[in-house]
């Protein structure tokens, strides 16, 4: 779980409930043998320069060239993306859906990940504005794509850890494990 | 999603830049930092709409603005600006000595004040969406902020040994809504953010709120009173951040230049405290 600056505590918690064992990633030292890596909501400005200065974007490159998954939330959506990390061919749009006071939240399907409907929590959200060709899409809002993936990267524009519903973070616990 | 974060309070749109640049996850617009409010005096009222403007448009996280407490139409005024969040702040002149906004009114979500546990659940059930402790804003000493979370998160603690049949009369002596109480016993944490404020003045400051239980830091008068502001901006993340691990917390304090001159409380009086405005 990286911790630089955002909403990790709910993800750690999450996790737990859902059967993982988190480790809060500050350092690249701390990131060495984790089966999975999230990128948690936050300031994606404030994140960014935290791993830079931190050091931490190598060991984060050979965490995702190990083939090991990394989920990233709202903010760290746009961290996975082209322009920062470039774990995923995404551009993204910071706050595409407005400032705080446009914050929403939608029951939306996201495909392959899990069953029926989730509750989605959007604040400040970025959206996907452009995708490269081996990214699928897996959820769409107002025409924008929220949610993708390519590999074993997965990219979701809400905070999943906002709601009770704890189904995606056992699907991401069970992808780490396998 | 402010949280880890420092939040800086930032009078024109260069320094939002620098405070940017430096890390914040937010800055706070206002036209004087608390620490020239105490020395011009007078009353201190909402910032002027075009500069809140400029800031928004000079950087891309959130922006902040405080309100007089009590004062709804100063935060009708902030919410048409889509200003991202409302301080109802005790470092402003109070323009009401009896009620505070009726945040449940707005859209927009609400910071505000508290010194102590009570304090915080009655801003909550007034429908604030983040607390932060009162500190003494524009001092340079965080004694009282650290008086406060000590209070805050104490008075968690030790509702979280009641018994169910304890909680109504400890919601009596917090003056505060029961069913907060019982939400707060249960869960051993308040139902929003709780942040550091009020007279943090260097790196080292910044990581004691953080261990003491504040889930991210406001500095005011701390960054932009310094000698160097920006580098003294990054040290304050880095150790927001970092709050657990003293060797960076080391490495950030160096070469800082000096930390703003602080005001002793017994220097204060009790006049010159802010932190008795509110109820």
């Amino acid at each position: 779980m990286l911790a630089v600056q955002g909403g990790f505590q709910r993800h750690v918690e999450h996790l737990r409930e859902a059967g993982a064992e988190p480790v809060e990633v500050r350092l690249p030292t701390e990131l060495e043998d984790l089966d999975g890596l999230i990128l948690p909501g936050g300031e994606s400005t404030t994140i960014n320069m935290g791993i830079e200065k931190a050091g931490l974007a190598p060991a984060i490159l050979a965490h995702h060239e190990a083939g090991r998954p990394v989920l990233g939330t709202c903010a760290g959506m746009i961290v996975a993306g082209k322009e920062h990390l470039d774990l995923i061919e995404i551009t993204t749009r910071r706050n595409a859906f407005g400032r705080q006071l446009a914050s929403f939240e939608d029951d939306i399907e996201v495909e392959g990940i899990v069953e029926g409907k989730i509750r989605a929590v959007f604040i400040r959200a970025p959206w996907v504005e452009s995708t490269g060709d081996g990214v699928e899409v897996l959820a769409e809002v107002r025409d924008h794509p929220v949610a993708v993936r390519q590999g074993t990267v997965t990219a979701l524009s809400f905070h999943p850890e906002l709601t009770p519903d704890n189904r995606i973070h056992l699907w991401f616990s069970e992808l780490c494990a396998a | 999603m402010l949280k880890g974060g420092v939040i800086m309070d930032v009078v024109d749109a260069d320094q939002a830049k620098i405070a940017e640049e430096a890390g914040a996850c937010a800055v706070m617009a206002l036209e004087r930092v608390p620490a020239d409010i105490r020395k011009d005096g007078g009353v201190a009222r909402m910032s002027n709409p075009r500069m809140i403007k400029e800031i928004q448009d000079s950087v891309s996280i959130p922006v902040m603005a405080k309100v007089r407490i009590g004062h709804f139409v100063e935060a009708q005024v902030l919410q048409s600006l889509s200003i991202d969040f409302i301080d109802e702040s005790e470092v402003l002149t109070p323009a009401d000595e009896t009620n505070h906004v009726d945040k449940f009114e707005f859209d927009a979500p609400f910071v505000c004040g508290a010194t102590n546990l009570g304090e915080a659940l009655r801003r909550i059930g007034e429908g604030a969406a983040m607390i932060r402790s009162k500190g003494e804003a524009g001092t340079g000493n965080v004694v009282e902020a650290v008086r406060h979370m000590r209070e805050i998160v104490g008075g968690i603690k030790h509702l979280t040994t009641l018994s169910s049949t304890e909680l109504p009369t400890a919601a009596k002596n917090l003056q505060a809504p029961l069913e907060l109480v019982r939400e707060v016993a249960t869960a051993g944490w308040l139902p929003v953010p709780v942040f550091c404020a009020g007279g943090i003045a260097t790196p080292a400051d910044a990581a004691l709120m953080m261990q003491l239980g504040a889930e991210g830091n406001f500095v005011g008068s701390g960054i932009f009173k310094s000698d160097d502001p920006e580098r003294r901006a990054k040290a304050i993340v880095e150790a927001t951040t970092h709050f657990n691990d003293p060797e960076r917390i080391a490495a950030a304090s160096e070469q800082l230049g000096e930390a703003m001159p602080g005001i002793e409380m017994a220097a204060l009086g009790e006049d010159g405290r802010l932190a008795g405005r509110g109820w």
